[in-house]
């Protein structure tokens, strides 16, 4: 039998030798190890442990708190993503129109980029502080019987609300650059035809920019899924009563805090599983309508 | 931090010069801030007082930092000397066996004289074995005491109460003076744990947990949820201030005088002495008269240390001379008047009231005389496994209460039913 065989050479392999060298160590390696975690009941120490099947999976989806959890983390990716990617775009493409001082607009609105996530967790705990907060006492004054320590729905508004703000200049950058991207005569000629600027953005500016959208949509639920444990961790530490810990939240209390890492590996393994399906279905799906 | 670096490594070279290379020891710790200031003193000071040992403490952050960063030093066979635990992580550290050398084997074996006598009996079954055999060092021992803004009382004509009798009586007129009556920092641990030990009310079974890891959760009973089923009637009508789980939200209400008394810890002491802008005078931890007779001690809070195993004889040597330096009265009394924390053994507490430090600042006193109250069967402590997750639950039950979201009887079930669920994961865990 004869094969026909390319000739390969092995430099491109030695090119991305690199990077698979990176994902084997920090991402593979961990990530195997977590599902082996997942099997055992094993002391924090090491001292002695036992392969258990999938008990560890068992306690953790028969427990109400990691229900609660992740039908929050659900709630809050969504409602974190959409809400922060269409004030982003609505503020870029005000941006972009204007004409006198638009490098200070744009500056201003790109400064939050620079803001760690805990460190918004922190301004947004003081603002919401009940003793001395601003938007606290706001609030109240309107009327609103505005309470996050004690009233759940409030909880979630004020880490929403922080995380929305982190975020926006992220998008914001993104948009800015995408609308610059779109060709001035593809705008102009799209002005002679139509004269109504919303219509024009639906049907010439907004289909140009669906691949920034779809990009920033996959960016923005990772984002509320991981990124913004440092903001709970701050501002809520998941309270009240659990109604604000995300999965990451809880896979860091159980196995840091509590030092369980059967457990807290079990949770971490089903939350690799629900970020996958997501991510086959965000690209599956929704990336199909993306002309690029 | 690199300053520091730099000194530690010019002390060592200096040491080097002189001595022949002084053996080095580790220790991790979880005092930052002003306490950790107060840890360095105690470490230069040991060093200065010998030539054969070189301590190097080390701050790994919080409580719950320092515990991982031990647990990940242990398992990559990178251990430091010393670990500073808290106590709900006791268990994860003592039932993990071989992990750490029990101090008083090691300090027997170096011919450290011990005698758990010699320690003061709030501290001294705390970070015992059941046969009484000490595992863990007491280091920063406190106990909840209640903090109370005079000028508020006298406003109202109240007298501090010493049970919750008294304070219900009290609440009303603290109430019509313009105050929230009460505020408290730590519900598990001021509200649950030492309100079994203040009534002498068994907290698990097992002997609290002691006697094995096969042990159930007794918090389900009437006099503690009558308790809260009081504390949330208390808030309802304005008399109970609820500022979330936080520590300080609810010493911030104190402080800007919104909250007439507040349950802290006797380490908080020190702080609000600087932050508070008003007389303050500390008292003990309330009681229901109508539950049991007498008021029992409090457990301790705060932590230990503990001797990681798995080091030289030498080294160990050394571990054993800084537990007897640290022990001494006067390292104690040092320890007691710059934090608050309670001195740990009787001689320091003696040296303390011999040099008239309780004169000075009676209020001082509070914590100890607390710690020294009569015992029952039930005040040594508790020795339970995943207590920290077990206080994640009922941090999040106590929310719920407060909220409204779920009555008391249904937050107790909730409590008992997970704890129980965790004991039991614990104790398959560890058992073999």
């Amino acid at each position: 039998m004869k094969r026909v065989q390319f000739e390969h050479s092995a430099v491109p392999y030695l090119f991305v030798a690199p990077q698979i060298l990176i994902i084997s160590i920090f991402f593979l390696w961990p990530a195997a190890q977590a599902v082996y975690q997942s099997f055992l009941l094993e002391d924090a120490f090491g001292m002695s442990s036992q392969f258990v099947w999938f008990r560890n999976f068992e306690d953790v989806l028969s427990s109400s708190s990691w229900t609660r959890s992740a039908v929050f983390t659900v709630v809050f990716s969504v409602l974190v993503a959409v809400i922060s990617i269409t004030l982003s775009l609505f503020l870029a493409v005000r941006a972009d129109e204007v004409i006198r001082g638009a490098k200070s607009y744009r500056t201003m609105l790109m400064w939050g980029y620079a803001i760690a996530p805990p460190v918004a967790g922190l301004l947004g705990n003081m603002m919401f502080n009940p003793l001395m907060g601003d938007l606290y006492k706001a609030f109240n004054s309107f009327g609103f019987e505005f309470n996050h320590i004690q009233n759940a729905n409030d909880a979630t508004f004020v880490v929403i609300l922080i995380a929305v703000w982190k975020q926006v200049s992220v998008n914001f950058i993104f948009f800015l650059s995408g609308l610059q991207g779109i060709p001035k005569s593809v705008q102009e000629a799209a002005t002679l035809d139509c004269k109504s600027a919303e219509r024009r953005f639906w049907t010439i500016t907004f289909p140009l920019l669906a691949p920034t959208t779809f990009f920033l949509l996959v960016i923005n639920l990772t984002y509320a899924f991981f990124e913004t444990f440092g903001i709970i961790d701050v501002s809520t530490k998941g309270s009240p009563g659990g109604a604000t810990a995300t999965l990451v939240y809880k896979v860091y209390v159980d196995g840091f805090i509590g030092a369980d890492l059967g457990g807290s590996s079990a949770q971490s393994v089903l939350l690799m599983i629900m970020v996958s399906v997501l991510t086959v279905f965000q690209f599956r799906f929704i990336e199909r309508k993306v002309h690029y | 931090m690199f300053r520091k670096t730099l000194m530690a490594a010019a002390a060592v070279f200096a040491l080097g010069n002189t001595a022949q290379a002084a053996t080095e020891i580790t220790w991790w710790h979880a005092m930052d801030g002003a306490l950790g200031g107060v840890v360095d003193q105690i470490t230069a000071d040991f060093n200065a007082s010998q030539s054969e040992y070189h301590l190097v403490a080390v701050n790994k952050g919080g409580y719950e930092d320092t515990m991982t960063a031990g647990i990940a030093a242990f398992r990559a066979k990178n251990q430091p000397n010393i670990i500073q635990i808290f106590d709900a992580g006791a268990a994860t550290i003592i039932n993990a066996k071989g992990a750490v050398k029990p101090v008083q084997d090691l300090l027997e074996e170096n011919n450290v004289k011990f005698d758990i006598n010699d320690y003061i009996p709030g501290v001294r079954y705390f970070y015992a074995d059941s046969d009484g055999k000490m595992i863990g060092m007491p280091f920063n021992s406190s106990t909840p005491l209640l903090y109370y803004n005079k000028e508020a009382l006298a406003k109202a004509g109240v007298d501090v109460p010493k049970t919750w009798e008294e304070f219900e009586a009290a609440a009303p007129k603290l109430k019509e003076a313009g105050y929230t009556a009460l505020a408290q920092s730590h519900s598990p641990w001021i509200f649950f744990e030492n309100f079994m030990s203040r009534h002498n009310l068994q907290m698990a079974t097992a002997n609290n947990g002691y006697d094995s890891t096969d042990v159930k959760i007794l918090y389900n009973n009437d006099a503690l949820k009558d308790h809260w089923q009081h504390v949330k009637d208390w808030k309802d009508a304005g008399y109970y201030g609820y500022y979330g789980r936080a520590w300080g939200a609810n010493q911030d209400a104190f402080v800007q005088q919104q909250v007439a008394m507040w349950i802290g810890s006797s380490g908080s002491f020190g702080g609000l002495r600087k932050s508070a802008q008003f007389d303050f005078g500390t008292s003990t931890l309330p009681y229901w008269k109508g539950v049991g007779d007498a008021p029992k001690s409090t457990f301790i809070g705060g932590a230990s240390l503990f001797a990681f195993s798995g080091h030289s004889a030498e080294q160990d040597a050394g571990v054993a001379a800084f537990f007897q330096f640290l022990t001494k009265p006067e390292t104690q009394y040092y320890w007691h008047k710059e934090t608050g924390y309670v001195p740990i053994t009787n001689a320091a507490y003696e040296l303390a009231k011999k040099d008239g430090y309780y004169k000075e600042s009676p209020d001082a006193e509070v914590g100890i005389l607390q710690l020294s109250e009569e015992g029952g069967e039930w005040t040594k402590g508790y020795r339970l496994g995943f207590y920290v997750q077990i206080r994640e639950v009922i941090y999040r039950e106590v929310d719920k209460i407060m909220n409204g979201e779920e009555t008391v009887d249904a937050a107790f079930n909730t409590i008992e039913e997970e704890a129980n669920g965790l004991l039991k994961r614990f104790n398959d865990t560890y058992s073999n």
